[in-house]
C-alpha cells in the first residue's frame, strides 16, 4: 500500500545527484574524493560485474532455459542489462505518430554495464558544426576546453587505441590494442584498397592493468556481460563502488526521483523527492547542491515534473527548451557472408567484447549531399553459438557450392544440413553506421498530459522525426557497406535497403546515443546550461549526463559524457571553494 | 607454465579473478583449477542448472514457466523424430534429441508465446499430411514413409504449394533445431566453437594468416 506520508532524512548532503551511470558515476567519484558528502540514488537495484549473484560472464547458452534468447533482455539472456525499451509500469508515449523508442537500464552504473565500450573523444569540429556547415548550432566551448578532461578520463579509467594523428579524431592516452581478427584483417584489406580508413578501435577495456583495484582483459568477447575483473569500464565497478569506498557516498537504490525541491524563495534547489520503489514510500533527501545524471530523456523529465509557482514550466526552463533538441545515433546495418571464408580453420577468435578495428568518418561532406559523418562498426568471427544460431539457412545454403562444387536446394536436413552450419561457421560479417544528425527543435519530448507510470510520475511522450538529412547519411552507409562487401568478394545478404525503408535508417532510440534534452549554451533564452553544466536558472542545479550536448558527433557520447561530468564537478569544487555555491 | 595456460585451466565456474593482481589468479590455478562440469554423455541430455544471474522478476518468471506444461506426450515424440531428421548424429556428434533440443523447444514456446499456434498447428499439420499419405500419425509411420513426407516440405524453392503451410513449419522446425543444437555443449563440440573462457588472444595464428595471405605486418 501507498504510505503518503512523505518521510524526510535530517541529513543535508553536500551534493545529490541523481543516477549512477556514466555522468552521475564520474561525479560521486570526484565529488566524494574531494571530500564532499554526497547521496546518489538509483531508481534501479544494485549491481555489482563481480558479484557471482549478478554474474554472467561466462556462463554457457545452455545454463540457460532459453539458450540466450532476448526474451526478457533486449540484448539477451545475458546481456548485463536491467531494463530495456520497455519496462512494466513504466510506459512513455509518442506524439503524432511519429517515433521514438526509449532505452532504460534500472541498475547501478545504469547503461554503462552492457554499452560496447567505444571511447571516442569528439574532435574540435564536433564542437562548432554551425560555424563549419551551418546547420544546427555550436556549442560554448571546443575541444581545447574539454582535451585535459578527455586526457584525465583515459588515465583514470583506460582505453586502448593508437594515435593515428587525425585531426577529428584526437589522439589520447592508449592502451596497445588488440590485433584485429582475420575477418577484420580482410576489411581493412579492402578498405584500403578503395580508400576508406581502417584504424584500431578505441574501447574502455584493460589489455594492461592500470591499477591495484582492476584486472586485466582475459579476452573473453563478453563486456556486454559486464566484466568480474572489472577489466572493462562499467560505472558500477569502476567509479561508484571506488566512491562508496571512500565513506563519503551514501548510495539509495530503488530510489525513482519524482520532483527537484525548490526553496519558494531563493528558487535554489534544496532536495529531491523520490519513492522508495520497495515499499512504495514517498522519501525526500534534502542537498545543497542537486546534480542531474539521470539519462537524457529522465533528466527533462525530471526537470518539467519539478512545477511550482516560481517554476511554472519546470524548473531551469524559463527558455522553454528542456526536451527539445533531443537526438539519437543515426543508424544503418547490412550483413555478408564471405565464401573465402568458408570451412575455416577453429581456434579461439573471441578477443575483447567488440571489434578490434572500426572505420572513423573519412568524408567531405562539402563534396555529398548530406551534412555530418558516421563511423563504421564491423562485427563477424567464429562467435560463441547461442539462441538463433544458424536461424533462416534456408535463404543461404541454396546460394553456395559446396567444397566439391555440388549445387544443393535450399533448406534440407540431415548430416547434409550439419555439413553447412559447419561451413558457414565464421563466414558472416556484419558492418554498421553510426552518424551525427542535426539537432532539430522539433524534435522533442515533453510530459504526457494524460499518463503517469505505476509511480504516478508522469511520463514522456515523444516526437522525433528524422529529416533529408538523416535519410541520405543512411544511402550513404548503404552504398559504402556493398562497395566494402563486393570489394572483399562477399554476398550481401537480404535486400539492399531502399527508399522505401529510409535505406535501413534505424528508428530514434533503438541506438541509445539520445542526447542534447537540455542544452548548454552562451544564451539563457535558447539553453538551459551555461558552458559548466550549470542550470542558467537554477545555480546549484547541475547537470551531468549527455542531456547537456548540443550535438553529438559521429562519437559515442559517453567518453564525453565522462569528461564533462568531471570538468563540471571541478567547477564545482572551485566555485564552492570561492564560496560562490 | 605460461600465462595463457594458466588461464586455459580456469573452469567456468571460477569466480576468483575479480579485483585481483594477475600473480594472485595464478597462484589460486596453481592451487588447482575446481572441477569442470563433466560433458554431458551423448545419450543423456544435460540437466541443466538454472543459476545464470537472474534478477529476482526473472527468477519467478523462469519459475513459471518451467513448472508449465505445453505439448502433449505426443506432440513431443513428433517433435522429438523430427528434430533428430533434421540433425541427426554423425561422425562429429550425437542428435538432436541427445542434446536436450526437445526440451529445450517446450520451455522456448513458453518463453516465448508466438510460437505456441505455429508449433502446435505444424505438428498437426504433419499427422493429417500423415494420414492422407499413410493412414496414421506421423510418428507411427515408417522411416519410409516420414522421411518421404519431409522430402515433400525440406526444400522451400522446390515444394509444391499445396503443402506451403508445411514447408514453413518445417523451416520454423529447423531453425528452432539449429538454436537448441548448436547452443548445447554438445552443438559447440561440433561445430568448433573453442571460446567462451579466459585466455590471451595473440593474434590470428600464423599459419592461417599464410592461408589468406594476410600479415600483420602491412
Amino acid at each position: 500500500m501507498l504510505d503518503f506520508q512523505i518521510k524526510e532524512q535530517s541529513t543535508v548532503y553536500d551534493v545529490v545527484i541523481i543516477g549512477s551511470g556514466a555522468g552521475g558515476g564520474m561525479a560521486a567519484y570526484e565529488l566524494t574524493k574531494a571530500g564532499a558528502k554526497v547521496c546518489v540514488l538509483e531508481a534501479g537495484q544494485y549491481y555489482d560485474p563481480a558479484d557471482p549473484k549478478y554474474i554472467t560472464q561466462l556462463k554457457s547458452p545452455w545454463e540457460s532455459p532459453r539458450r540466450g534468447a532476448s526474451s526478457t533482455r533486449a540484448f539477451g539472456d545475458f546481456d548485463a542489462a536491467y531494463g530495456g525499451w520497455d519496462i512494466e509500469g513504466e510506459p512513455y508515449t509518442r506524439k503524432d505518430g511519429t517515433k521514438f523508442d526509449w532505452f532504460r537500464s534500472r541498475m547501478l552504473g545504469g547503461r554503462t554495464n552492457h554499452w560496447g565500450r567505444i571511447s571516442l573523444r569528439f574532435g574540435p569540429d564536433d564542437f562548432k558544426r554551425k560555424s563549419i556547415d551551418g546547420l544546427g548550432e555550436d556549442w560554448p566551448i571546443g575541444y581545447d576546453d574539454v582535451k585535459p578532461y578527455y586526457d584525465y578520463v583515459d588515465k583514470l579509467i583506460g582505453v586502448f587505441g593508437t594515435n593515428e594523428g587525425r585531426r577529428n579524431d584526437p589522439d589520447g592516452y592508449f592502451l596497445p590494442p588488440p590485433k584485429p581478427r582475420l575477418h577484420e584483417l580482410m576489411l581493412k584489406k579492402s578498405a584500403t584498397n578503395i580508400g576508406i580508413p581502417v584504424i584500431p578501435s578505441r574501447l574502455s577495456i584493460l589489455t594492461k592493468p592500470i591499477n591495484k583495484d582492476r584486472g586485466q582483459c582475459f579476452y573473453c568477447s563478453q563486456c556486454n556481460r559486464a566484466c568480474q575483473a572489472y577489466a572493462d569500464f562499467s560505472s558500477s565497478s569502476v567509479l561508484m563502488i571506488p566512491a562508496m569506498k571512500t565513506g563519503n557516498c551514501t548510495l539509495i537504490t530503488n530510489a525513482m526521483a519524482r520532483e527537484v525541491l525548490t526553496d519558494p524563495t531563493t528558487g535554489l534547489a534544496t532536495g529531491v523527492s523520490y519513492v522508495d520503489t520497495r515499499t512504495m514510500t514517498e522519501k525526500v533527501v534534502k542537498g545543497k547542491i542537486v546534480i542531474l545524471a539521470a539519462s537524457a530523456g529522465e533528466t527533462a523529465r525530471l526537470l518539467l515534473n519539478s512545477k511550482s509557482a516560481r517554476f511554472p514550466n519546470g524548473l531551469a526552463n524559463s527558455s522553454g527548451i528542456v526536451g527539445r533538441y533531443i537526438n539519437d545515433s543515426t543508424g544503418a546495418s547490412r550483413s555478408a557472408i564471405i565464401p573465402a571464408l568458408f570451412d575455416r580453420k577453429r581456434y579461439n577468435e573471441d578477443g575483447v567484447g567488440g571489434m578490434h578495428v572500426y572505420t572513423p568518418w573519412w568524408g567531405d561532406n562539402k563534396k555529398l549531399d548530406f551534412p555530418r559523418g558516421y563511423h563504421i562498426e564491423y562485427g563477424g568471427g567464429m562467435g560463441m553459438p547461442a539462441y538463433g544460431f544458424g536461424w533462416g539457412i534456408e535463404g543461404i545454403n541454396e546460394k553456395f557450392p559446396t567444397r566439391e562444387g555440388i549445387k544443393k536446394a535450399a533448406g534440407g536436413y540431415g548430416a547434409s544440413l550439419k555439413e553447412d552450419y559447419r561451413r558457414f561457421y565464421g563466414a558472416y560479417i556484419g558492418m554498421a553506421g553510426r552518424g551525427e544528425p542535426i539537432p532539430d527543435y522539433n524534435n522533442y519530448c515533453e510530459i504526457d498530459p494524460t499518463v503517469v507510470d505505476k509511480f504516478g510520475i508522469p511520463v514522456l511522450r515523444f516526437h522525433y522525426n528524422w529529416s533529408d538529412y538523416e535519410i541520405k547519411q543512411a544511402k550513404h552507409m548503404q552504398e559504402t557497406f556493398e562497395q566494402l562487401i563486393t570489394e572483399m568478394g562477399g554476398t550481401p545478404l537480404g535486400k539492399k535497403p531502399d527508399a522505401s525503408t529510409n535505406y535501413g535508417l534505424a528508428d530514434p532510440g533503438r541506438i541509445i546515443h539520445e542526447v542534447g534534452t537540455v542544452r548548454m549554451g552562451k544564451d539563457p533564452k535558447t539553453s538551459v546550461l551555461n558552458s559548466n553544466c550549470q542550470a542558467h536558472d537554477v545555480k546549484n542545479l547541475f547537470v551531468a549526463d549527455a542531456a547537456p550536448f548540443v550535438s553529438q558527433g559521429d562519437k559515442n557520447a559517453t567518453w564525453t559524457i565522462l569528461a564533462l561530468s568531471a570538468r563540471t564537478s571541478e567547477f564545482i569544487i572551485n566555485e564552492k571553494k570561492k564560496g560562490n555555491l | 607454465m605460461k600465462r595463457r595456460d594458466y588461464l586455459k585451466n580456469i573452469g567456468l565456474s571460477s569466480l576468483g579473478m575479480a579485483v585481483v593482481s594477475q600473480e594472485a589468479v595464478a597462484m589460486e590455478l596453481l592451487q588447482g583449477p575446481k572441477p569442470k562440469p563433466k560433458a554431458a554423455k551423448a545419450t543423456t541430455p544435460a540437466v541443466p542448472k538454472y543459476n545464470y544471474g537472474r534478477t529476482e522478476d526473472e527468477i519467478a518468471r523462469d519459475a513459471k514457466l518451467l513448472a508449465e506444461k505445453f505439448f502433449n506426450d505426443h506432440e513431443m515424440k513428433t517433435i522429438t523424430v523430427l528434430a533428430d531428421i533434421i540433425i541427426p548424429a554423425d561422425e562429429h556428434s550425437g542428435s538432436a534429441s541427445q542434446s536436450g533440443v526437445p526440451a529445450f523447444i517446450e520451455f522456448i514456446v513458453k518463453d516465448q508465446p508466438t510460437f505456441k499456434t505455429p508449433m502446435r498447428g505444424g505438428l498437426r499439420w504433419m499427422d493429417s499430411a500423415s494420414i492422407k499419405r499413410f493412414g496414421k500419425t506421423f510418428i507411427l509411420c515408417s522411416k519410409t514413409e516420414q522421411i518421404s513426407l519431409v522430402d515433400e516440405i525440406a526444400y522451400p524453392n522446390q515444394a509444391k504449394p499445396e503443402v506451403s503451410q508445411g514447408v514453413n513449419f518445417f523451416s520454423l522446425m529447423r531453425n528452432l533445431t539449429a538454436s537448441g543444437f548448436y547452443s548445447s555443449e554438445m552443438g559447440h563440440h561440433d561445430i568448433g566453437y573453442v571460446g567462451n573462457k579466459p585466455n590471451n588472444w595473440e593474434g590470428v595464428p600464423e599459419e592461417v594468416l599464410k592461408q589468406y595471405g594476410l600479415s600483420y605486418d602491412s
